[in-house]
């Protein structure tokens, strides 16, 4: 099973903008979601049978609950410029993989029924009757689409196109059309606290085995404590951290940063998922579901501050719409921010001089960093414009002597998608994550010729799992890939660490940390 | 989907992974790791037999960390590594060795 069907795209010195090939796509949908994935999230188990009515009624329901979403639809021009920005249709040449050609898979549709002119004179205005066919095609492109936004950075318009496939994914929920890796996964954060299905006792055994590692290497008991009351700190990470490679060697790196802050902290059993997939499926009633057990877990544990660890899309949710969701927070201390990224915890951390660091540590890599789509596009770190860009490259160089740029045009708000997100991290559609990860390949192998790169890091579970993952298909290693707080937490000297060969002669100046 | 094991047929969905985690016995692995061209040695059955005893106790797959430790204690710290249960199981310790081992995919960012 799970044997590539597909090709490998090549790689070249720079991606060209491929000549169309129309439906070379048309075959990838991934699998449904099974009835009860549905019905845990309140859509019908199964596709309805007045499906045509019941998708036009949700369709008009969200133009005007989303204003954002009846100017999208409306004010295309067909200008072009996002046609070659997608990473999808640059590795697949579909061009219904340009964001225009997503983007009107929608807007034929509502033309045909919510427009005069598509109700009167169809063809022309490229307006469209809603077909079974126009249905199973969403239901395919909407699901090979990252959500990632960087067509929208390039639209004069500011279309969003994320915008207008998370609608579609809700209409196609709402008519019980939904796809199986989302669905079941929120149904999961509902049932258990997170999207692995990782029960309380097993997380108990998992961090009480990293407190083991910790110790044996460092000779310092450092903590990963659970569901202790009165902690400053909630920490909410996505619980990839303590499941998988690499991600789990980042989580590693947060305990000893907030050690040796010398903050107490905590992780919830009952809000132990960062990720929030309520936003992959457009839903706002999933995404408040799942938003508020941050808000519970916090209320119940007492805490004065809450800290979200390395997830992109997490990241957006918390920054962009916490608050909204799941706030007021005005029972936390309003003189942190509310939620804090643990890279602007580590960064001030760094800038107090509460860490003490030894760069050579790293200086087995040459680091470059891969941004974020979430975080680079739609969020914000620290209190200045770009600080999301600045701070994660702060952080690796204070912790790393060898740092790299990608090239401009495939970084920062110009940053190319892992080519997994957006709900789209499984299996059955790895040929549209291999192809899709085109662009950011050929800017890590350019980078690893000219200058010498042998690792990228990542601050988000579902780039590191989509990297790890698909670097093999390109002939690179998956052990490429890694967190910024693993580079951290290699650098990272802990008070009273036995440093195995020489540097015993710091006993004198043992940082201790008034503040944090 | 289904497959078929010492006459009686099982039921998998799609991704192959058994439905009813009741019905696994050690045939299953053996014809699984057959469809996947592996040969199943007594490495293999211990990372199998260790996967099974942990669900038993906590309803999920060991975390990597969790699994490699354990191999590490039990076999020798030289094969406590992923790169040991990645040539045991190439396409992944979480999700290759549970699905032989007749436990449900590991879901998520991973």
């Amino acid at each position: 099973m799970a044997k590539a069907d597909f090709e490998t795209p090549e790689l070249q010195e720079y991606v060209d903008v491929p000549e169309l090939v129309e439906d070379t796509m048309v075959h990838l949908s991934p699998f449904v979601a099974k009835p009860d994935h549905n019905t845990d999230l309140n859509f019908p188990g199964e596709l309805v049978e007045d499906w045509h009515d019941k998708a036009l009624a949700k369709l008009d329901d969200l133009r005007g609950r989303f204003r954002s979403l009846q100017v999208y639809l409306d004010s295309c021009v067909k200008c072009g410029s996002c046609t070659d920005k997608c990473h999808y249709f640059l590795g697949t040449k579909d061009p219904k993989n340009m964001p225009v050609g997503r983007q009107d898979l929608l807007r034929k549709v509502y033309r045909r029924y919510f427009t005069f002119a598509g109700k009167y004179f169809p063809k022309l205005v490229g307006a469209k009757d809603l077909t079974r066919e126009t249905l199973d095609e969403w239901y395919s492109y909407y699901h090979q689409c990252s959500q990632c936004r960087r067509c929208s950075v390039f639209c004069p318009y500011g279309i969003d196109t994320a915008e207008i496939s998370m609608a579609a994914r809700e209409i196609l929920d709402s008519i019980g059309y939904g796809q199986k890796y989302c669905n079941e996964i929120i149904a999961k954060v509902n049932k258990i606290g997170n999207n692995l299905g990782l029960p309380g006792p097993a997380l108990a055994d998992t961090l009480e085995g990293l407190e083991e590692d910790v110790e044996d290497e460092t000779g310092v008991a450092v903590k990963y404590p659970l569901d202790v009351k009165g902690a400053d700190i909630l920490l909410v990470t996505p619980s990839a951290d303590f499941f998988a490679e690499p991600h789990v060697d980042g989580l590693i790196g947060y305990g000893k940063v907030f050690h040796e802050a010398g903050v107490s902290w905590t992780i919830s059993s009952y809000a132990s998922e960062a990720a929030n997939f309520g936003m992959f499926i457009g839903s706002y009633e999933n995404m408040r579901r799942v938003s508020l057990r941050i808000r519970k877990a916090a209320l119940d544990l007492g805490v004065k501050r809450i800290v979200f660890g390395e997830c992109g899309h997490a990241w957006r949710v918390a920054y962009a719409f916490l608050n909204t969701l799941a706030g007021p927070f005005d029972f936390l201390d309003p003189k942190y921010p509310v939620p804090q990224h643990i890279l602007e915890f580590t960064w001030d951390q760094i800038q107090k001089g509460n860490l003490k660091l030894d760069k050579s540590a790293n200086d087995d890599k040459v680091l470059t960093f891969h941004d974020s789509c979430n975080v680079a596009r739609a969020t914000r770190m620290g209190d200045k414009p770009g600080g999301q860009l600045e701070i994660p490259r702060n952080v690796i160089k204070a912790v790393c002597n060898n740092f790299v740029d990608m090239h401009h045009d495939t970084i920062g708000e110009k940053t190319f998608c892992c080519g997994g997100g957006g709900g789209l991290l499984t299996d059955d559609l790895m040929e549209i994550r291999v192809k899709g990860a085109l662009p950011r390949m050929t800017a890590l192998k350019n980078v690893m010729e000219e200058e010498g790169v042998t690792h990228m890091a990542a601050i988000c579970a579902i780039c590191k799992s989509q990297f790890t993952k698909v670097l093999p298909y390109y002939g690179m290693d998956m052990n490429q890939i890694v967190s910024i707080h693993q580079l951290v937490s290699e650098a990272i000297i802990l008070t009273g660490q036995n440093s195995g060969d020489e540097e015993d002669e710091e006993g004198d100046e043992e940082d201790d940390d008034p503040d944090a | 989907m289904a497959i078929e094991i010492e006459g009686k047929t099982l039921e998998t969905d799609e991704e192959g992974y058994l439905v009813n985690l009741k019905d696994w016995v050690p045939a299953v692995a053996d014809a699984m790791a057959k469809e996947d061209d592996l040969e199943l040695t007594d490495e293999h059955w211990d990372i199998i037999n260790f996967l099974r005893e942990y669900y038993d106790e906590y309803q999920i797959a060991p975390a990597v960390r969790v699994l490699t430790k354990a191999v590490g204690k039990k076999m020798g710290k030289e094969k406590g590594n992923s790169k040991y249960l990645y040539a045991l199981f190439p396409y992944g310790p979480g999700k290759q060795a549970c699905r032989f081992a007749g436990l449900p995919k590991p879901t998520g960012c991973i």
